[in-house]
């Protein structure tokens, strides 16, 4: 394997991880703030790439899709929250399991109703649609490249909304004591709303960007949902820095393994056998990564102690 | 004394075939109406439909469910249908994994099952049943086509790529047995994996002169445009699900020149695919696509039959599907011994008209084409 090869796998794995980051960390809020279990959290992330695509069809331009994505998927949210979500947070998880599952259906079937069943046409734009020639003719698709760019400014923008300002501070306070934050004067229930909606916002960001190298089909959320719950059983519920580490850990684990595993197989085994053998078990790797830090760290990574 | 007895018979036989016109058939409809591959399953009911109400028969009645692409709800479906709906066919299933788990029972209790889709090796070879007919293609079919196409083509280093299950390893095991070239890279992706990132890497790096891919839906759309910017320019080649009217639209100029392997095109030049083109294009709106096509033969096979004999009598009306006597969208129709189409692959290559993604046919890449596992079927 070459040097150029296993580089391009490694960007692979850093863009794969910082997307699952970004659909991660409203998941991870929304889990740790309110204690809700959000199913529906993947058709926010298609309501984005929706969005998204229906604007920047109408109007040509991807730029306005991606804004479109982040407003319809924040009034989804809110929208969501008021109407049902708010009377989920004194049940139980299952109740919360079944209501969002109900959720996932009521928005696939709308979105069907709204743009019919066949996928959506999604580019990415003009200016980032071939592929950046690095040194050496290292070449990386400059769409791929700038996620990652907008990935970690997502998350740096987020650690300082989290850490140095005054939502930030109710939002970790309502993390650790609600009763308290309450008796303290705070609204408890629009901090609630609030932070729905910037975790919706969020997803919904992230399925319009994969959204313009993926399919934009229904559906699409579902996937990406499963992963992003790894994600923050790894990291630790409802810590930001811990979803980001556990996101970058499972994008590079599930890229370099997918390549790298059955290469590894190849050496003792014959070649249609371990590309088989080798893709099967690179499909469970994420789940043997979470189960091997659950075993050494019960709460996560960044998880707070019991 | 004779004579009246054979004109009696004569008059009796007429009577029988005057009532055989006139029974009553209901067919089930098992197909995926909702989730992420509704596309397909909409294609084959609409091009049912649209055959059926062509005919003007008011004897069929057909009830259609939504099996959500899940074998469990496929089966309780199928269940309901034959006890409680008492429906005399079944039809309609898109997934092979579906199709395995409802065809083998469903035939083993008299009902007739005519496939519009799905063709899993097992159901062509040790599997077959006399009441199991598949009228669009066996599995292998359109990637045997593209193996000759890449054959003819002169490629001999080819990169293929299919999902980790069993119509994945069909497809592959398909393209290298008339393909015949080397193989620079076999892999095997996650079932409904939307990022090829590591894949195309893997591809780049291994001085193939050919990928050979079969991703159908919306695995097809992500691989395309992730290809096309990742500034890797080797020649694509795959199967027509990849590449049908639904999916086209959402690739878009990603897909512009790419050969793909179809029994089935737009252009086909004769009366019913004509025909079919158009009427399907003003009663739905839209192109028709190679689903919707199965599913308008698949409806016509059926009423041949209804014109032929009655349902009630299996074995007559078992005859009457074999015979195939339709016109097809794809021409001549002729069923091999273990009730698979002999037909006619195509290459066609990927256009843009007006501002409309669509295929054109550019070559032939089998002609009379049956399939690999007749000798394995007993019956």
């Amino acid at each position: 394997m070459s040097l150029a090869l296993f580089l391009e796998q490694v960007l692979n794995g850093l863009q794969f991880g910082i997307m699952l980051f970004v659909m991660a960390a409203g998941l991870t809020l929304v889990f740790g703030v309110m204690g809700l279990i959000n199913l529906a959290h993947g058709s926010l992330y298609m309501v984005g790439a929706f969005a998204c695509a229906g604007v920047a069809t109408a109007t040509g331009s991807f730029w306005l899709g991606l804004a479109a994505s982040l407003v319809a998927a924040a009034i989804a949210g809110v929208i969501v929250e008021i109407v049902v979500i708010r009377r989920l947070y004194a049940r139980d998880h299952l109740d919360q399991v079944l209501a969002t599952f109900a959720l996932i259906l009521m928005f696939s079937e709308g979105t069907r109703y709204l743009f019919g069943s066949f996928p959506l046409y999604l580019d990415t734009p003009e200016i980032l649609s071939g592929p950046v020639t690095f040194f050496g003719g290292f070449q990386y698709p400059s769409y791929r490249l700038a996620i990652i760019v907008v990935g970690f400014a997502v998350a740096a923008g987020l650690f300082w909304l989290i850490s140095a300002t005054r939502l930030g501070i109710r939002i970790r306070a309502g993390e650790s004591d609600r009763e308290m934050i309450t008796a303290l004067g705070v609204d408890i229930g629009k901090l609630y709303t609030v932070v729905f909606a910037l975790g919706a916002a969020l997803a919904g960001f992230a399925g319009a960007l994969v959204g313009a190298i993926q399919s934009v089909q229904i559906g699409m959320g579902e996937p990406v949902l499963i992963l992003a719950f790894v994600v923050i059983v790894i990291g630790g519920i409802g810590s930001i820095p811990g979803a980001l580490v556990a996101a970058i850990l499972v994008g590079l684990t599930d890229t370099l393994g997918r390549t790298l595993l059955p290469l590894a197989f190849g050496t003792f085994m014959d070649p249609s056998s371990a590309t088989s053998t080798g893709s099967a078990l690179a499909s469970m790797l994420i789940y043997i990564l979470m189960a091997v830090v659950l075993v050494f760290k019960p709460t996560g990574l960044f998880g707070a102690k019991t | 004394m004779l004579k009246s007895i054979a004109a009696l018979a004569a008059a009796s036989s007429l009577l029988l075939a005057g009532l055989a016109h006139a029974e009553p058939l209901k067919v089930g409809m098992i197909t995926t109406l909702s989730g992420g591959g509704a596309g397909l399953g909409i294609d084959v009911r609409d091009g049912f439909m649209l055959a059926v109400k062509q005919s003007g028969n008011s004897d069929i009645t057909v009830v259609v469910e939504d099996d959500q692409r899940k074998p469990d709800i496929a089966v309780q479906l199928a269940d309901k249908m034959i006890q409680s709906e008492k429906v005399d066919v079944l039809t309609g299933i898109i997934w092979s994994n579906l199709a395995m788990a409802v065809v083998p029972a469903a035939v083993a209790q008299g009902k007739f099952y005519l496939s519009p889709n799905a063709g899993p090796s097992a159901l062509a070879g040790k599997g077959c049943h006399p009441n199991y007919f598949n009228v669009a293609w066996q599995n292998d079919n359109l990637a045997e086509g593209a193996g000759a196409y890449a054959k003819s083509a002169g490629y001999n280093n080819s990169f293929i790529l299919a999902p980790n299950y069993p119509a994945g390893k069909d497809s592959l095991t398909g393209y290298k047995r008339t393909y015949g070239g080397g193989v620079a890279g076999e892999i095997y992706t996650k079932l409904g994996q939307t990022d090829y990132a590591a894949e195309i890497a893997q591809i780049r790096d291994s001085g193939a002169d050919s990928v050979y891919f079969f991703l159908p839906g919306g695995m097809g759309i992500s691989f395309m445009k992730q290809y096309a910017a990742s500034g890797v320019n080797i020649p694509l080649v795959g199967p027509a699900f990849s590449f049908d009217q639904g999916i086209l639209q959402a690739v878009g100029a990603a897909a512009l020149g790419v050969k793909n392997s179809s029994q089935w095109s737009k252009d086909i030049d004769n009366e019913t695919n004509k025909a079919f083109v158009a009427s399907f294009q003003k009663e739905y709106g839209r192109l028709p696509s190679l689903y919707a096509s199965q599913g308008f033969d698949t409806a016509n096979l059926l009423l041949s039959a209804m014109g032929k004999a009655d349902v009630k009598n299996a074995d007559a009306f078992r005859d009457a599907l074999r015979a195939a006597d339709f016109n097809s969208t794809r021409g001549s129709f002729k069923f091999t011994s273990n009730h698979h189409p002999i037909q006619d692959i195509f290459v066609r290559e990927v256009i843009k008209e007006g501002d409309v993604f669509t295929n054109k046919i550019v070559a032939t890449a089998l002609t009379g084409h049956g399939n690999h596992y007749i000798d394995q079927c007993k019956m």
